[in-house]
């Protein structure tokens, strides 16, 4: 039992910090700041950065463009890219789709699609969710049809409703699940599609969320004809892929380091409110305590992280116990937005969403602290609900 | 005992919620909260003439229906229901409060222009650096003559943008955060010196930052005593309070009610999500909530005749039940919908929001809670 970091360790907190400091987007950093809203470029700008120093995807093989880091080294990592308040490497290709092509994808497919994930040239979405199919997944209905084209060459015939899909209006392709054989049982007749999503007959739409933002989408498929080469794995066991696909969905979903810094956020904005009775609000008894709480509850969740990576590198997977970190850790960023809204006090209410930026009213820091609080209550939903994580639990690691 | 309503106030309730039923759909709502004047006058005015129900609480020496706080209650629950954005609370409720607690000399006229939805009433009370408590005042009134002139910044006025009054405190004496000293003012909201800056808020409604910048006013201006303004206020906010209290029961129990319709209807997993024990309890907990809520609002309500430490008591009691009641019954509706509930196209994400905001209407339940320790325990405790 030893908490302490090497000085290899030390050595390496220095180097990313410096790094980090030195080479991020200047523009991109104003851009956040202010509040502006990210264009496509900026979202890849850092990715970008990361690509050329290698350093992209740590958790991937080295074969494939990993960094070999030990679990110490990437926890430093993403402490570090917390810290410095980067944006978020998308996670789409990277942490989503990328593990399943060099894990079930033939040589051809790891050639032509993990370079693009890594350098941030193709921009991935996710199809996966459907209106009827969302804790329940493998209910899915969009149906992928065989076909021999006029070529002679096989394709699919995918036609259905995507729904969810984040970030999609930006999306080169798309990694769909789609059902192949419906006379299977639900899981039995699933396969994992790569398509691109300027194929004739796709079109995403925008779901406005409630805070007013457009960040996902549904996504119609309307005899979208996809080669067959672009099928990860067998056909009808994609939810093979699906599967390991969720697991590292879940495990990067604590977001410790994030919270971190949103807990440091926080106590700086109850150290500049003033509570009810003067002064600071953070000196305010019933608010320090929630603090606190939340605090220690933060920790737990840091050390239950650190005992799941340390399991990682003696070569266990992610396995259920992450349903833990996902459930804590979005309940505790969902515990972050309710005290930053009660902090922003009357200043928590006002839309400023169409004013535009800077507008002025009330202290910046409050401006769209609600609207981040509507929007929270995602991450209990989605990546498999919050609920259906108990159900994992329940099931893999009690044997109930 | 007795919990019932007298067949009138069964009436007023079946009156406004039929109207409602008929012109305040989800979807007429949205277009008025996105139009540029944010709401609907002609719904005002429906309220005024068809409805007459902006007399709800006034006496009918007054013009009124004889009414008074129940009448508020059952019309704020209804409102809830359907998310109402329209002013009654500014204008029946506080600013009927000040004029008719006040006894004002112009407060018939006043009084009579309200219920003839003429007079349009916010209640500019908060400011920057304050929190909740309404004492803490950097808004001054100078006297000037037999007048006032008023000075300072007042924040987040719901309602302020479709006003014709404002009602405004600030400090005739005292230091910023005593309870003598404060004086309460009618104040034209066309005033010479009154400069508002509109904008939405995150629950649909309307909303100004106010700068008064050498306001003159007479002094007929000053409701209620010059510096011994507070317990008037207090009284007004109280009598708020319950009203908001009872705008929530309707806001919850659409989200109670919303959410198990909905888990009926979606299947999954070869079911309806309905039939989960999980997800069952979870609603009877929703359920529970609502029906605390009520009990607190009535109590709330029946109490508002109380003298002030009692009143005040058991007003804050109710604004901590309801304000824990808003958060969990709101969250779990939104998880028990799943994604839809996120989404700007369906109702119940709106009746979240609100819900969300009543929160923190006329002080969060930390603040409920410090004001009800300390007239329970003493300040001392």
């Amino acid at each position: 039992m030893n908490l302490d970091f090497s000085p290899e360790d030390v050595a390496f907190r220095e180097e990313v910090r410096t790094f980090i400091a030195e080479n991020y987007p200047k523009d991109l950093r104003a851009k956040q700041d202010s509040g502006e809203p990210l264009s496509k470029d900026d979202y890849l700008a850092w990715h970008k950065v990361l690509a050329k120093k290698g350093w992209v995807a740590p958790s991937w093989p080295v074969e494939h463009g990993g960094t070999g880091w030990t679990p110490t080294q990437k926890y430093i990592w993403s402490e570090e890219q917390a810290r410095a308040d980067t944006l978020a490497v998308l996670p789409f290709g990277v942490n989503m789709l990328a593990p399943v092509v060099y894990t079930f994808g033939t040589e051809e497919q790891k050639k032509t699609f993990l370079p693009g994930i890594y350098n941030g040239e193709v921009w991935w979405c996710q199809g996966y969710s459907e209106p009827g199919a969302g804790s329940d997944l493998a209910s899915l209905k969009t149906k992928a049809e065989r076909i021999t084209g006029d070529d002679g060459k096989e394709y699919y015939i995918v036609n259905g409703q995507k729904t969810w899909t984040t970030l999609g209006q930006f999306a080169d392709w798309g990694f769909f699940l789609v059902r192949t054989d419906p006379d299977a049982k639900p899981q039995a007749g699933i396969s994992f599609l790569l398509i691109d999503m300027k194929s004739p007959g796709i079109e995403v739409r925008p779901i406005i969320t409630l805070e007013g933002g457009h960040e996902v989408n549904d996504v119609f498929l309307d005899n979208v004809k996809v080669p067959v080469e672009n099928r990860i794995f067998h056909e009808n066991q994609g939810w093979t892929c699906a599967k390991a696909l969720l697991a590292h969905e879940r495990s990067g979903i604590a977001g410790v380091a994030r919270s971190k810094r949103g807990l440091e956020r926080l106590r700086e904005m109850a150290t500049t409110e003033l509570s009810d009775l003067g002064g600071p609000l953070l000196a305010d008894a019933f608010f320090k305590r929630k603090v606190a709480e939340l605090e220690i509850d933060l920790t737990a969740l840091e050390y239950t992280e650190l005992r799941t990576l340390a399991g990682e590198s003696s070569g266990k997977g992610p396995g259920p116990e992450s349903s833990i970190l996902k459930i804590k850790g979005t309940e505790i960023q969902q515990r972050l937005q309710e005290l930053a809204l009660e902090a922003a006090g009357h200043y928590g209410a006002p839309f400023l969403h169409n004013l535009g930026h800077n507008a002025n009213i009330g202290p910046s820091y409050a401006d769209g602290v609600a609207g981040d609080y509507f929007n929270g209550r995602k991450t209990s939903i989605y990546g498999g609900s919050n609920e259906i994580q108990r159900n994992i639990i329940a099931k893999m690691v009690l044997g109930l | 005992m007795d919990f019932s309503f007298t067949d009138e106030q069964s009436m007023l309730r079946d009156t406004v919620a039929s109207y409602l039923a008929d012109h305040y759909a989800f979807d007429a709502r949205r277009a008025a909260i996105r139009s540029e004047a944010g709401w609907r006058p002609e719904v005002w005015k429906a309220f005024a003439e068809e409805l007459g129900i902006l007399g709800a609480p006034f006496s009918e020496d007054l013009g009124g229906l004889g009414g008074g706080p129940v009448e508020n209650m059952v019309v704020m629950e209804e409102f809830g229901k359907a998310l109402v954005i329209e002013p009654y609370m500014g204008t029946v409720v506080i600013g009927g409060g000040f004029l008719k607690h006040s006894g004002h000399a112009a407060a018939p006229d006043l009084i009579e222009k309200i219920i003839g939805g003429e007079a349009i009433f916010a209640f500019a009370y908060a400011e920057p650096q304050a929190r909740y408590t309404w004492q803490d005042l950097k808004t001054t009134a100078t006297k000037d003559g037999t007048g006032y002139v008023i000075n300072g910044q007042k924040a987040v006025v719901i309602g302020a943008p479709y006003a014709t009054h404002l009602i405004v405190t600030a400090r005739t004496g005292g230091g910023q955060r005593d309870a003598q000293g404060v004086s309460v003012f009618l104040v034209d909201k066309n005033a010479k010196g009154v400069t508002t800056r509109d904008y939405p808020t995150v629950d649909g409604q309307r909303a100004s930052e106010i700068t008064f910048e050498n306001v003159s006013v007479g002094v007929e201006a000053l409701i209620g005593p010059e510096g011994h303004g507070l317990p008037l206020v207090d009284k007004v906010m109280d009598e708020a309070i319950a009203a908001t209290c009872a705008e929530a029961c309707g806001v919850l129990r659409r989200l109670q009610e919303g959410t198990v319709e909905y888990t009926r209807t979606r299947k999954q997993f070869g079911v309806p999500i309905s039939s989960f024990q999980v997800l069952q309890h979870r609603m009877v907990d929703m359920f529970i909530q609502l029906e605390q809520s009520i009990s607190m609002t009535y109590m709330a309500t029946i109490r508002l005749s109380d003298e002030a430490p009692a009143r005040a008591q058991a007003i804050s009691a109710a604004k901590v039940q309801i304000g824990k009641a808003c958060r969990f019954v709101g969250q779990n509706a939104v998880q028990l919908h799943g994604g839809m509930a996120i989404t700007d196209e369906m109702a119940i994400g709106h009746y979240f929001k609100r819900a969300t905001m009543i929160e923190g209407v006329f002080g969060s339940t930390d603040h409920h809670l410090a004001r009800y320790e300390a007239l329970s325990f003493g300040k001392a405790a």
